[in-house]
């Protein structure tokens, strides 16, 4: 097949990333030919900063040199400017008269800095601050020069005078506004930047407009509006960035602000795309990495034919990258009429911290000093988690919010010794993780987990672990979190996948891993299992379960013992037993030699250390007994905590044993994004621990308590009140409803504790309390699902003749030497 | 050395695993995607787990009790654990799987 011939004029991040993304998907598709009016290969603009400062040399910057254009076979015309689109017959035109036909073309060109129009603009020594070129000459003057001035006191303004400073000059930063970086931060953050930088030496005139530029041969001075003069033998203007739209321009491709793109990042000639600054979309134009990457993959997508993937526009966050001062600023950071701020301030300590918070969502953030919490804030705001539960003690930060159980390591974990452990399951300590994130430029939290294992089992430690990622990178640069991709094999997050199943009809694990296009042949332990259940719950009653999907508990039924042994635990309903049931489970502990019998935290018994092949023998015992599966293994329902209620209890006011057979009636057999659990009391006493269920059931003289999100595991939380209802037909369409909601929305391997902290009380009320026919809808899907899942494995398995995966293979037959195989 | 014959490869099912039981103690026996078969000692380097139990993917098996990652051909253990499970050589020859032990 003829390849395409794909043209990126602009060698800088955007662009690269972009043909980095495409080689993932389809090395083979293009031809590609690369155009960049800088003389050298691809590097990281944002570390230039650090590059004036003198911590990293251009070296170090380097994204791609000029081997990686040859591995990929990319033609690259380096230190060639492109003067002309030719768009009739599909060709650029360079300087020097090169050029190139294309069937693609990308423009990824990036802004140009914004020279203030006043006399003396021109001068030798007015430089801005953009590319390579520009550092050189900045380190340049420094050697000879003493006295420079900045104009302009954002975030580039900023570093620039940090960098000058650090190599020894005397800056002055000059600002036509009275606050610095007021497109970042507010008036009170911006006072403190000011003190703080004073403190180690710049210079600042605010309020100060410039005129002209003074100088004869080589800049001299300035003067400002209102007359002052200041001498400069270097004048750095950093006072904002313009879109690079002069060649789209020219070649008739709709421009406003930048050159205008869709939502697939194409211009308004569908052959040529635009990434990166140059580009507008949505009326909004970037100056900063994240968001240009997040187009890249999906300009990417398109360019690949795959044809899915879609911008929406990016929420943008900023740190400034000035060693020792912390600053982190994201969204709205300025409120409105409809927001709240909650903001704390700590002048002495130089701190300041300020949220803004409109309908129960952070909507932006400014943080000064104290940032470690900025990427939790930022993950909360672009997931738009509901706060209000957490809202008293949000402002102190992630460490304060319900880490009950976490014991040494909730304390703040950056400011604890290195031995503090982190990860109680694998037992990784602070300074180990600290260590492999220096040692080996970690960047994401995979790289992590799989170089330490701190939060790679149960995961629970996964936000300190972020937190030491925060801190140990901290202002080496700011790469915006992105939403947490469902495992290593893919970027689409759980959401995504579940709407492309849905949405597409897709209806098994390889027809989701081909339609999203994974990037492992098979998937991995993380995805499939999720994979699997989000199939299962689309179409309970067409989807065919893939067992080799399945964790082992789940693939046999029964759950793994450290000795590869197995736990058989029968279902009792409601806790609720007879004589003639115990004896059946006296008799099959019996007959398979069962080491231990115990009864379990969950009011059932449990036979522990079966052998595999044991199995279908004891459930065919129990099985004749009325047994079934106890599910004790699954993300599924697991037990129905009961009390002795008003059946007996002196104090029981209702029969809550019977409502909890009747739910676990309806309920057995359901899978779920983990599992789930349920109780219910007879009365406020609450014997069966109702708080602290998944769902739980509290009876009161008037009727029924429903209580939601109980956990009592890693970290203790109490369940919120849902609403009280009176008939136990109505507890039975409300557990169903939210059981159903549950499953059709929380995030594989997440109970429903942390997914109400995520999605809000106020959401689950509203479409089971307040809408009803919301509820009933929720409550007649599960009883329909419920006829596909309510068969009991342990009969399927018992039963069924092929029992292969219990046992042992035996051999057919043993050859000593080669030539009795042959023959 | 000798060469079992454990049967066809139809007993072993696909992104999965069956044990033998010899006299060198159980042995775990993976086919992959691509039909390709493995065999390695059913212990897992890190507490002993039965690496036949766990989710195969790619040429790796994720052991059951703490989820380090296995690799099919080599038996080490991948990321950063460390440690070797016992790998035996397989042939299949016309569809019938044969492990050298
Ligand atoms: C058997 C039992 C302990 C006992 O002997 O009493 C038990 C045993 C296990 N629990 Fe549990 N849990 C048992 C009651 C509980 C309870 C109490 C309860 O249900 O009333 C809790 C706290 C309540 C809760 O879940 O909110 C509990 C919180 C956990 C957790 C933490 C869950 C969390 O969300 O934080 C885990 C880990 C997990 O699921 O990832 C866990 C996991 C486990 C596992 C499955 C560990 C594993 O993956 O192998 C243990 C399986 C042993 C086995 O083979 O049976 N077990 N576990 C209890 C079985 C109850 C039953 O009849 O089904
Ligand atoms: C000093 C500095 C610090 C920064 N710090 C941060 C930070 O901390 N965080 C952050 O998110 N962002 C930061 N940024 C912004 C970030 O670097 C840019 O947003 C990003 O580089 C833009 O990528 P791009 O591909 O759109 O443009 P560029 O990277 O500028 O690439 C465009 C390329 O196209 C070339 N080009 C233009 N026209 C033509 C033509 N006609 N022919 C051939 N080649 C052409 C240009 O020379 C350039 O090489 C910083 C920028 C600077 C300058
Ligand atoms: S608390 Fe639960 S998971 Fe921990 S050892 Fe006991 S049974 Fe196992
Ligand atoms: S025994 Fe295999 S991971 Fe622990």
């Amino acid at each position: 097949m003829q390849r395409e011939k794909l043209v990126l004029v602009g060698n800088g991040m955007a662009g690269v990333r972009t043909l980095e993304e495409l080689l993932k998907l389809m090395p083979e598709k293009f031809d590609i030919t690369v155009f960049g009016d800088e003389p050298c290969g691809n590097y990281n603009r944002i570390l230039l900063s650090p590059v004036l400062t003198g911590e990293k040399t251009i070296d170090q910057i380097m994204l791609n040199d000029e081997r990686w254009y040859r591995e990929n076979r990319i033609t690259l015309h380096k230190g060639r400017k492109v003067t002309r689109i030719d768009r009739l017959r599909r060709q650029v035109l360079a300087e020097e008269g090169t050029a190139a036909e294309y069937d693609r073309l990308i423009l990824a060109l990036g802004s140009e800095p914004f020279v203030l129009p006043v006399p003396g603009a021109g001068l030798p020594g007015v430089i801005s601050f953009r590319n390579i070129h520009d550092v050189d000459l900045m380190i340049e003057a420094t050697r000879q020069f003493r006295n420079a001035v900045v104009i302009g006191g954002g975030l580039l303004g900023l570093e620039a005078a940090h960098g000058l400073m650090a190599r020894g000059m005397q800056v002055t930063v000059v600002h036509l506004l009275d606050t610095l970086m007021e497109r970042q931060l507010d008036k009170p953050a911006a006072e403190l930047l000011r003190n703080s930088l004073e403190l180690r030496g710049l210079k600042f005139l605010l309020g100060k407009e410039t005129a002209a530029i003074l100088g004869e041969k080589r800049v001299k001075g300035l003067r400002f509006k209102d007359g002052a003069e200041i001498a400069a033998d270097l004048v750095v203007m950093a006072a904002g960035i313009r879109p690079n739209i002069a060649l789209a321009r020219s070649a008739g491709i709709y421009c406003e602000r930048g050159i205008v793109v869709n939502d697939t990042m194409q211009t308004y000639d569908p052959r040529i795309y635009a990434v990166g600054e140059c580009a507008e979309h949505r009326r909004q134009t970037y100056g900063l990495v994240a968001p240009l990457f997040e187009q890249a993959k999906v300009c990417a997508n398109q360019l690949a034919q795959f044809g899915f993937a879609s911008y929406k526009g990016s929420v943008t966050s900023t740190k400034l990258k000035v060693t020792g001062i912390d600053l982190f600023s994201a969204g709205n950071y300025l409120g409105d009429a409809d927001s709240d701020e909650l903001i704390f301030k700590d002048a002495a300590q130089g701190v300041y911290k300020k949220l803004v918070i409109a309908n129960n969502r952070i909507k932006g953030a400014v943080l000064y000093g104290d940032t470690i919490d900025g990427t939790w804030y930022f993950q909360l705001m672009r997931d738009a988690t509901d706060i209000s539960a957490i809202r008293d003690n949000l402002l102190f930060g992630k460490a304060h919010v319900g880490s009950a159980g976490h014991g040494a390591a909730a304390g703040r974990i950056a400011q604890a010794p290195d031995d503090t452990e982190v990860c109680g399951c694998n037992g990784v300590c602070k300074g180990e993780i600290v260590r492999a994130i220096t040692a080996n430029n970690l960047f994401t939290l995979d790289q992590v987990r799989a170089h330490t294992k701190a939060s790679a089992s149960c995961g629970s430690c996964t936000g300190l672990v972020e937190e030491l990622m925060a801190s140990t990178l901290g202002s080496g640069y700011s790469e915006t979190p992105r939403k947490k991709p469902l495992c290593a094999c893919t970027d689409f997050n759980h959401e995504e996948v579940r709407v492309a199943i849905v949405a597409n009809a897709l209806k098994s694990i390889p027809e989701v891993r081909r339609f999203l296009d994974w990037r492992t042949p098979d998937g991995c332990h993380a995805c499939r299992p999720a994979i699997n259940y989000y199939l299962l719950c689309a179409w309970p009653d067409e989807y065919q379960d893939d067992v080799q999907s399945r964790f082992i508990n789940e693939r046999i039924h029964a759950n793994i013992q450290k000795d590869g042994t197995y736990s058989v635990v029968p279902r009792i309903f409601g806790g609720i037993t007879t004589a003639a049931q115990l004896r059946a489970i006296a008799d099959a502990a019996d007959k398979f030699k069962v080491p231990t019998v115990k009864i379990t935290g969950g009011q059932r018994i449990d036979l522990l250390g079966v052998k595999k092949e044991d199995l279908p023998g004891i459930w065919g015992e129990l099985g004749k007994a009325g047994f079934i599966s106890g599910h004790a293994y699954g993300k599924a329902l697991r037990t129905v905590k009961t009390c002795v209620g008003s059946e007996w209890c002196r104090f029981g006011t209702q029969d809550s044993t019977t409502m909890g057979i009747r739910l676990e009636e309806m309920s057995w057999g359901s899978w779920m994004p983990h599992k789930f659990k349920m109780a219910v009391s007879g009365c406020p006493r609450n014997c069966a621990e109702a708080t602290i269920k998944d769902f739980g059931v509290v009876a009161v003289e008037s009727g029924w308590e429903l209580h939601i999100g109980g956990n009592g595991g890693v970290k203790v939380r109490a369940t919120d009140l849902l609403c009280k209802v009176t008939t136990e037909a109505e507890v039975l369409e409300y557990c169903a409803a939210f059981l159903q909601l549950y499953r059709e929305e929380a995030r594989y391997l997440e109970r429903t504790a942390p997914w109400i902290e995520r999605i809000g009380l106020a959401y689950i009320k509203g479409r089971i309390v307040e809408d009803r026919r919301d509820r009933k809808a929720l409550a007649e899907r599960f009883m329909e699902s419920q006829k596909h899942m309510q068969i009991d494995p342990w009969a399927g398995l018992t039963n069924n003749p092929d029992r292969r995966a219990f046992i042992p293979i035996k051999p057919v037959r043993m050859s000593p030497d080669e030539a009795t195989v042959e023959a | 050395m000798t060469w079992l014959e454990i049967g066809s490869i139809e007993e072993i099912p696909r992104l999965g695993s069956r044990v033998i039981k010899t006299p060198a103690g159980d042995i775990a026996v993976f086919r992959d995607a691509r039909d390709e078969v493995y065999a390695l000692e059913d212990r897992c380097p890190h507490k002993g787990g039965p690496l036949s139990q766990g989710i195969v993917f790619d040429r790796r098996v994720a052991c059951p009790l703490h989820n380090w990652i296995i690799d099919l051909e080599s038996g080490m253990a991948t990321g950063a654990d460390h440690g070797c499970a016992r790998g035996y050589p397989v042939r299949v020859i016309a569809g019938s799987v044969h492990v050298n032990i």
